[in-house]
């Protein structure tokens, strides 16, 4: 087993690393020990602003830093990032294409005792139907350091989730791990189905293929860091070499990775797709480990889905 | 400044807004009103104060202008043509589907624009982060904005200016086109962000009032700017909207309805009167 240490922490200390390159100006909107911009603003103070609670302003100075040929990146909770600044982000950030890094933490029901005003569970839907946005969800502190340097070496806007609990690493010790932006991961081969996962929900697939296996059911498992753009040549051969497809995402059914994931299948090769994730409700108060129950974000149900999937493929 | 340097720009911001009408007659559409009203401005910023070179749009150390009120492209696009960004001709493709000339101000198509804007409230705060760019890499540049009155009733604008404020951004100088209309009516009616400077005020910013349609008044409010260290300037520009053609002036008709075929003929009549008078 891995290290547990949270995608933002692991976040924060990497853009402070990457930190000194000139081009980089950080925002932040009062919460910099929480998004852990804290660590770049300590080392870096000449190019870190604090907006204060005032995301739509933040968004807006990074346009303008941007447009004066910055790479900016902005930071608060996925809720505010994707929803209170939308209009922001679209407008003044991806209309004009400029060199912007959305960062989203704290994001899904993982939030934990927050509840559901603070759980963004729709930020990967509103963010990728953005003309032009790269979307980006990594799955533990090494992907996201990988994701972090992806990002800075690509000129334009992306959208970056991370989460607040820690999360086992589980890509450092992967044979061959490398990253690259749209590109998805094959973490374990299988022939019966394919999970799709992104985030955190990669680490309770991996648990839910060893549930499967223990029935005698091969899951192949992709690592699907990237919503947008969507890996669909990875997506179209797990489709036709398992011919059923399960995805899960710590994020409403709709609109987020099942649907990207669906849209790519219903187009090239239909086969069945189960999403698994949030069933459109809202999240709740508690640990973050009794949401992910409540909610059903467990390898068991993953693995439910799974059953359903390949029962799906094999129906006459 | 000169009386001939008062009429050469009058004469400017005539010819500005003559190209202006054209471009609004050949889309069929576009926002004449608060393209008048702030026409002035344009005409001193462009042809007579900005550190800027039309054959050298992206230059790093060129100064920058924000028009938050991102839908008075009219005016814009004639300022940014007759400067020589590009062909004046072009103004007659405005708001056509294969032109780069699109309703709101573009800066990834348009020579010149140095932020795209539309969604109201939102240009305040990427100058804001222009300025702040400034004052990190050490650059004399300064960065001007133009806001609508109707536009100050977002909040961000009131985010933006507490950061300004904040910051200190004596690089930064906004005007506040003050034509007292927006589209249901006048400001005070809808929404009144009454008294404008003082709320500046509030927010650490150095406050000039002037009138929006004095070449002088607008030329000293800049250089004022200029000097006022340690704080933002706003100048709020008191101004007509329609300013310039008789029955467009305070007619919020116009913000965004375009002329009748004899209404348009009676505004380039007007117009031609005023480039008449001042080519003599």
């Amino acid at each position: 087993m891995g290290n547990v240490i949270s995608t933002r922490e692991a976040y924060g200390r990497a853009l402070c690393e990457f930190g000194a390159d000139e081009k980089i100006m950080v925002f932040d909107a009062d919460l910099t020990i929480c998004t852990m911009s804290c660590y770049f603003a300590e080392k870096y103070p000449e190019r870190f602003f604090n907006a204060g609670i005032a995301e739509c302003n933040m968004a807006g100075m990074a346009a303008g830093a941007a447009a004066s040929g910055k790479t900016a990146f902005v930071h608060t909770f996925a809720m505010f990032a994707a929803g209170r600044i939308y209009d922001q982000v679209r407008n003044s950030i991806a209309y004009p294409g400029l060199d912007v890094k959305v960062v989203g933490t704290h994001a899904g029901l993982s939030v934990g005792e927050d509840g559901a005003t603070h759980q963004c569970i729709e930020d990967l839907s509103l963010m990728r139907t953005i003309p032009g946005m790269t979307v980006i969800c990594p799955c533990d502190a090494n992907e996201t350091r990988e994701a972090l340097k992806a990002m800075i070496g690509y000129d334009g806007p992306c959208y970056l989730r991370l989460g607040r609990s820690g999360v086992e690493c589980v890509t450092d010790s992967m044979d061959g791990y490398t990253f690259e932006l749209g590109k998805g991961v094959q973490v374990k081969d299988g022939g019966d189905v394919t999970i799709i996962a992104t985030g955190l929900m990669l680490q309770e697939a991996l648990k839910a293929s060893e549930l499967l296996q223990e029935e005698g059911i091969g899951a192949r498992i992709i690592d699907l860091h990237t919503i947008k753009p969507i890996d669909r040549d990875i997506i179209i051969k797990a489709a036709k070499e398992t011919g059923a497809i399960v995805t899960t995402e710590e994020h409403n059914i709709i609109g987020g990775l099942g649907a990207a994931v669906s849209e790519v299948v219903g187009e090239t090769y239909p086969v069945p797709v189960e999403k698994h994730g949030v069933e459109d409700e809202f999240g709740h108060s508690g640990t973050a480990e009794a949401l992910m129950v409540k909610y059903g974000l467990t390898p068991e149900k993953i693995a439910a889905k799974a059953r359903e999937a390949i029962a799906l493929k094999n129906r006459k | 400044m000169e009386e001939k340097r008062v009429k050469e720009l009058a004469l400017t911001a005539a010819k500005i807004r003559r190209k202006a009408l054209e471009a609004i007659e050949a889309a069929h559409s576009g926002h004449v009103g608060g393209s008048f009203s702030v026409a002035d401005i344009l005409a001193v910023l462009y042809f007579e104060k900005m550190h800027i070179d039309p054959s050298d749009p992206k230059n790093p150390d060129r100064d920058r202008f924000v028009l938050s009120k991102g839908h008075c492209t009219p005016t814009m696009y004639a300022t940014l043509a007759l400067k020589g960004y590009f062909p004046v001709s072009d103004l007659m493709t405005f708001r056509n589907v294969d032109s780069y000339l699109s309703g709101h101000v573009e800066m990834t198509k348009v020579p010149g624009v140095d932020m795209s804007a539309g969604s109201l409230g939102q240009g305040l705060s990427a100058a804001v982060g222009m300025a702040l760019t400034g004052k990190v890499d050490k650059k004399d540049y300064r960065v001007y904005a133009a806001l609508g009155d109707g536009e100050i009733q977002e909040g961000q604008i009131w985010e933006a200016a507490m950061a300004a404020g904040n910051y200190g951004l004596d690089n930064l100088t906004v005007f506040v086109d003050n034509n007292n209309l927006q589209i249901d009516g006048t400001v005070e009616e809808v929404m009144s962000p009454y008294p404008i400077g003082d709320k500046f005020k509030a927010f650490k910013w150095n406050v000039i009032t002037i009138d929006g349609h004095d070449y002088e008044q607008i030329a000293g409010a800049v250089d004022e700017a200029a000097k006022a260290k340690g704080m933002p300037t706003v100048i709020v520009a008191k101004t007509v909207k329609g300013k310039g053609v008789s029955y467009m002036e305070n007619n919020v008709k116009f913000h965004g309805g375009t002329p009748t075929e004899e209404q348009f003929r009676q505004a380039f009549s007007e117009i031609d009167a005023a480039i008449a008078s001042l080519e003599v």
